[in-house]
């Protein structure tokens, strides 16, 4: 493959991703998507957050999951870092704790393709040692 | 933080906190004086000056979910301990500027890390805000800015993970021609 150098270089690739998502939108009906957050505060960065927040973004489109992956800050569950909040459309956001690559690959076969729930949950009333 | 990459990253989620809409990362790499500068400059809240000193303490943070911040105190200790030192502009309403100096050649100084990598994500993970990184040494000057690369890729995700795999490409290659 050739060099990539310039903006003008990404052209092909600029025209395969649109016709790919051409494609998409005409075959199925674009609804809300699946909203992931990563936790990238300093705790989460020393986790390996960047490491995770790669992994979702490499890894939704090859099974079919159309997803916004976003970064926010520390949701104070330091102890538990790389966390992932994640909001199906309609339902209450879950934060998944201690989330390595592995468990992010977990995450997308089980929760995301199959609503099972995995290892690793944060309950909304865990209280932390402050409150 | 095992590299400045992980640090850029923390730093930029402080402006991102702080509202800003348009984030400038320069890193200014001379072999010539030995020095490594790394300054990211934000256009969001600013910080009023009392704030500005206490930033550096870790028992000082803005944040009501725990009691510490460690981003900003991690960064001036590895800067320091290279003989080096950080500084922070501000002003309320008038955004943050955050700057560490390392010597280069020092034991202590923490690799770059995976910078290419760093940029895109910040790039990709925030739509709604302009990253500009440069990269300055002493063979040239290269400038990656995500709002002109939007505008290039028109209705063209910057998200997806083709244009993001070839946008770490374009900038690791850039960053190889004029790495001293």
């Amino acid at each position: 493959m050739e060099k990539i150098k310039t903006l003008a270089d990404l052209k092909r690739i600029k025209e395969n991703v649109q016709a790919k998502i051409d494609l998409r939108e005409k075959s199925e009906q674009s609804g809300e998507l699946i909203q992931i957050k990563v936790a990238m505060a300093t705790c989460g960065i020393a986790a390996g957050s960047k490491e995770v927040m790669n992994y979702f973004i490499d890894h939704l489109e090859e099974n079919g999951i159309r997803a916004v992956v976003t970064q926010t800050g520390c949701m104070g569950y330091c102890y538990a870092e790389p966390t992932v909040e994640i909001t199906k459309p309609g339902r209450e956001p879950i934060v998944f704790g201690e989330v390595t690559t592995k468990r992010a690959g977990e995450i997308i076969q089980k929760y995301l393709k199959n609503d099972e729930l995995v290892e690793g949950i944060i309950p909304v009333n865990y209280h932390t040692i402050q409150e | 933080m095992q590299n400045l990459s992980d640090h850029i990253m923390d730093i930029a989620q402080n402006a991102i906190r702080a509202n800003a809409t348009r984030v400038e990362i320069d890193v200014e790499e001379s072999e010539a004086r030995d020095a490594l500068v790394l300054v990211i400059r934000d256009n969001g809240d600013g910080m009023d000056a009392d704030t500005v000193q206490r930033v550096t303490d870790p028992f000082f943070t803005s944040r009501t979910t725990r009691k510490v911040g460690l981003g900003v105190p991690l960064l001036k200790q590895n800067a320091e301990a290279t003989g080096g030192r950080l500084s922070i502009r501000s002003a309320p309403g008038k955004g943050t500027a955050v700057e560490a100096t390392f010597s280069r050649s020092h034991l202590d100084r923490p690799p770059v890390g995976d910078i290419a990598g760093t940029i895109v994500l910040l790039a990709a993970a925030n739509p709604g805000m302009e990253v500009r990184y440069r990269y300055v040494t002493d063979k040239g000057t290269y400038t990656f800015s995500s709002g002109e690369t939007r505008t290039f890729l028109g209705d063209t995700p910057l998200d997806d993970p083709e244009i993001v795999a070839a946008l770490r490409e374009m900038i690791a290659e850039n960053i190889k021609d004029i790495q001293v």
